[in-house]
């Protein structure tokens, strides 16, 4: 499963590390919200970059105490239309002013990925080869928005006044 | 819809057609024995198990280049080996809205 | 009406490059249909069936002369002909081909139409009632609020895969002409104490398995927190609303499950670090949006020309027109003129494409270019001198839109049914044809007054049969077309859901048990002026299921 970071195939520096697993040293993990949780202050300090793989039907809430200990929070998509992640990565953007990575798992698909930017996200595990590929080209199909997100481009509605920045 | 292979187990009362609507225009189309899709009832593979019924639908699921929606429909044998649909909706599906279209005088 | 600029034009267009992209790698095989549905019901392209159906979204129920010539020529063009009106205020195409779709969708963007968010689990089209802009009772156009609104949902990064559909309705006056309370959420312009005006914010409405009435939240919003107060509610409902059941994931499940008081708190709590960010609307912002609304550069006109009176003391026909289709308008001297789809026999809501040009004419001589379509499967001219009423009735005459049944127990709302639909269980259309024929007599149905038959040909109630005075709901029962009949239902500003009359009735009886409810009516009502509904409203169901189902 190709990983895309700044409309690019890259390899993955982050290690999943399963429940029952010991943690590397120095090394870019990932870990569940359950284990994460279960002594997030040991895991807090450890010496790497951590990030925590947390579930869509869970409040971000929750994690929100911990969010500048992290390097990064995966949301996930079990199906794409199931789209509570959204919800969670503008929550951790825009209310929690979470500076992280964001990254999406599950069924990432192409036709989400302007959705997914607009949200937040700026690292996708992509289902399908051919999407990851086709990226950029997806990612940038719409140069008009509507919404005011923290992705920082400006609304049309904004625009048509005048408002300077990105559309 | 319900896909037909959601069912644990798949019942059948009588004979069955695999129908579905074909991709480019949405027309109504049935499984025939040679594994397309054709436009005609009587060209269509009729099966009277259920086990023949869920193995059918599950390639016609599979081939949604061509046909979407498939499902297991009701058919009427009647004697002659003429095949008639089973039920109002596969009537309807067949022989199109049961009211007069407004008429389209200058389409 | 909205003129689109530049940037709605730009995010159409590229909505049309995307469909086309996406539409290629489906007839190609590289995108499943499985991944490829629910991309093509977010631009309203549905499977029925015989064809693919293309529902067109018309925002607010507004076409100019412009889109309504464009929707005739898709109607030749792409289709066969005609046109089906909907109960939200859009337009339907039934004989859609898939692969002639981005070029029907192209040519609709090239008028400033599409049918984005019209089908899918996102935010479907905003309605408002028909009258919007010109009714005399609006404190103001809810239409620039339902613009606001509208842009902000379309193509929301957030909002576009959520639990199921959402329907918001805006509304500006205390008669509700738009169905507020079945709509997921409602926005109601009103004033308060001080005089300032704000919003009436309702939730938790819908019809289908579980009706529900909305349920108030916010009494009063201001107007500067439209966009975040709506946004609240919907990221409420896109983290809390149910995704194991499909029959369990509107929003009304969630209010009636937290209770609206629990509700309203996780919205205000989530509204409250939003509400002075970036979706605080400032007047300007307002004015900006509101200024792209043209209105009629009206003349000032006497109220009651002359000319009027007089070939209605002539004219029975005309008169009969005036009092049936015409009502006030805000301006004076001019008048909103109610043209019934709904002919004798025929397929209510459904318009052919030669109609729609001729209506485009006139639109263009009488009603300064502009056409709307209400819920009720109607369109009207919002702009009618009064003083053109007649040669207009003449002219609409000679094409058989003077049908002066708006209202009457023949202007019957129906959703298309078994016959065109995927879903139903059962026919709604021929049901409605039958009782249009047994009720062609105008004196009857002026006799019987104001009643609305509801008609849905199966449980998603597309045909708003729960808000019917008489509600019929198409079942099937071992293989038969079977008919539930509610009474008493309104949809108006008294909303309230209708009474199960008795066991189920066949087809064939249906148009007779019409009759009979008609008949028991005459024989019930206290006055002839106490109107159908309120005989059910003061006696129930009871007196008229003994009536009906006493020789059954």
């Amino acid at each position: 499963m190709p990983l895309v970071e700044n409309a690019r195939i890259v390899a993955d520096r982050y290690v999943y590390v399963g429940d029952d697993e010991a943690i590397p040293e120095r090394v870019p993990v990932i870990v569940t919200a359950q284990r994460f949780l279960a002594d997030p202050d040991t895991l807090t300090r450890r010496d790497g970059s951590l990030g925590v793989l947390w579930p869509n039907n869970r409040r971000v809430a929750e994690l929100a105490p911990w969010l500048g200990h992290l390097a990064m929070v995966a949301l996930h998509f079990p199906k794409f239309r199931d789209g509570r992640a959204y919800s969670q990565a503008r929550l951790l953007r825009e209310t929690y002013g979470f500076r992280g990575m964001l990254r999406a798992t599950g069924d990432v698909l192409r036709d989400q990925f302007h959705f997914l930017l607009r949200a937040g996200f700026d690292s996708f595990e992509v289902k399908k080869q051919a999407d990851a590929h086709a990226f950029a080209e997806a990612a940038s199909r719409y140069s008009v928005v509507y919404q005011p997100t923290a992705d920082g481009r400006t609304p049309a509605l904004r625009r048509r006044l005048g408002e300077a920045g990105p559309g | 819809m319900t896909s037909p292979l959601d069912q644990k187990k798949i019942k059948i009362a009588g004979p069955v057609v695999i129908t579905a609507n074909r991709v480019g225009d949405g027309a109504v189309v049935y499984r025939s024995p040679d594994g397309g899709w054709t436009t005609e009832l009587g060209g269509a593979a009729v099966v009277i198990d259920a086990d023949s019924a869920r193995a059918l639908a599950e390639v016609a699921v599979g081939d949604d280049l061509n046909a979407i929606g498939a499902y297991i429909a009701p058919v009427k044998l009647l004697p002659g080996g003429h095949v008639r649909p089973g039920n109002l909706r596969e009537l309807i599906r067949r022989g199109g809205p049961t009211i007069e279209l407004p008429a389209p005088l200058d389409a | 009406m909205y003129i689109y600029d530049a940037f709605d034009r730009r995010l159409l267009a590229e909505r049309v490059a995307e469909f086309r992209d996406q539409v290629a790698r489906r007839l190609s095989g590289e995108l499943t249909e499985e991944e490829f549905k629910p991309l093509r019901l977010m631009n309203g392209v549905y499977l029925q069936l015989h064809a693919y159906m293309l529902r067109i979204a018309i925002p607010y129920g507004t076409l100019s002369t412009r889109q309504l010539r464009k929707l005739a020529e898709i109607a030749r063009k792409y289709d066969r002909g005609y046109g089906h009106f909907t109960t939200r205020q859009n337009i339907q195409f039934h004989w859609i081909k898939l692969a002639e779709l981005p070029d029907a969708v192209a040519e609709l963007a090239s008028v400033g139409m599409h049918g984005m968010q019209t089908s899918g689990n996102n935010v479907r089209n905003i309605t408002t009632d028909q009258w919007a802009g010109v009714a005399p009772d609006e404190i103001e156009d809810p239409r620039i609020w339902a613009e606001l609104i509208r842009q902000h949902v379309t193509l929301h990064p957030e909002f576009s895969f959520m639990p199921r559909k959402f329907k918001i309705a805006v509304g500006a006056s205390s008669r509700d002409r738009a169905a507020l309370r079945i709509h997921d959420m409602a926005l109601r312009l009103h004033r308060d104490a001080s005089g300032k005006t704000g919003f009436e914010v309702m939730v938790g409405g819908g019809l289908g398995r579980t009706p529900y009435l909305a349920q108030t939240i916010k009494p009063f919003l201001e107007k500067r927190d439209a966009l975040s107060y709506v946004e609240a509610v919907l990221r409420t409902y896109n983290q809390f609303g149910r995704r194991d059941n499909i029959w369990k994931a509107r929003i009304k499940i969630l209010v009636h499950d937290l209770g609206a008081e629990a509700f309203a708190k996780e919205v205000e709590a989530e509204w409250a670090s939003i509400k002075d960010g970036a979706l605080a609307l400032e007047p300007i912002v307002v004015a900006e949006i509101a200024s792209r609304f043209r209105y009629p550069d009206y003349e000032a006109l006497d109220d009651a020309p002359p000319q009027l009176a007089e070939l209605r003391r002539k004219d029975r026909g005309f008169d009969a027109w005036v009092n049936n289709c015409v009502t006030n308008h805000k301006a004076p001297g001019y008048a909103i003129v109610t043209l019934a789809l709904k002919p004798e026999g025929g397929t209510p809501g459904d318009c052919t494409a030669a109609q729609m040009d001729k209506l485009a004419d006139l639109a263009d001589r009488y009603s300064f270019g502009e056409i709307r379509v209400g819920h009720e499967q109607n369109l009207a001219l919002p702009h009618v001198a009064q003083r053109d009423l007649p040669a207009l009735w003449h002219e609409l005459n000679a094409i058989g839109l003077t049908r002066t049944n708006v209202n009457l127990i023949s202007d019957i709302i129906s959703c298309p049914g078994l016959d065109y639909c995927s879903l139903a269980n059962a026919r709604s259309i021929p049901i409605a044809q039958e009782i249009t024929r047994r009720f062609h007599d105008l004196d009857r149905q002026r006799n019987l007054g104001r009643l609305h038959i509801n008609i849905s040909g199966c449980i998603n109630a597309c045909g708003h049969h729960h808000v019917g005075h008489i509600g019929i709901l198409g079942v099937e029962k071992n293989g038969e077309e079977f008919y539930q009949i509610t009474l008493g239902g309104k949809a108006d500003e008294n909303a309230v859901l209708g009474t199960l009359m008795g066991p189920a009735v066949p087809y064939a009886q249906v148009a007779d048990v019409v009759e009979d409810i008609a008949a028991a009516y005459l024989e019930l009502r206290q006055r002839p002026d106490e109107l159908f509904v309120d005989t059910v409203k003061r006696l129930g169901v009871e007196p008229f299921r003994e009536r009906v189902y006493a020789a059954r």
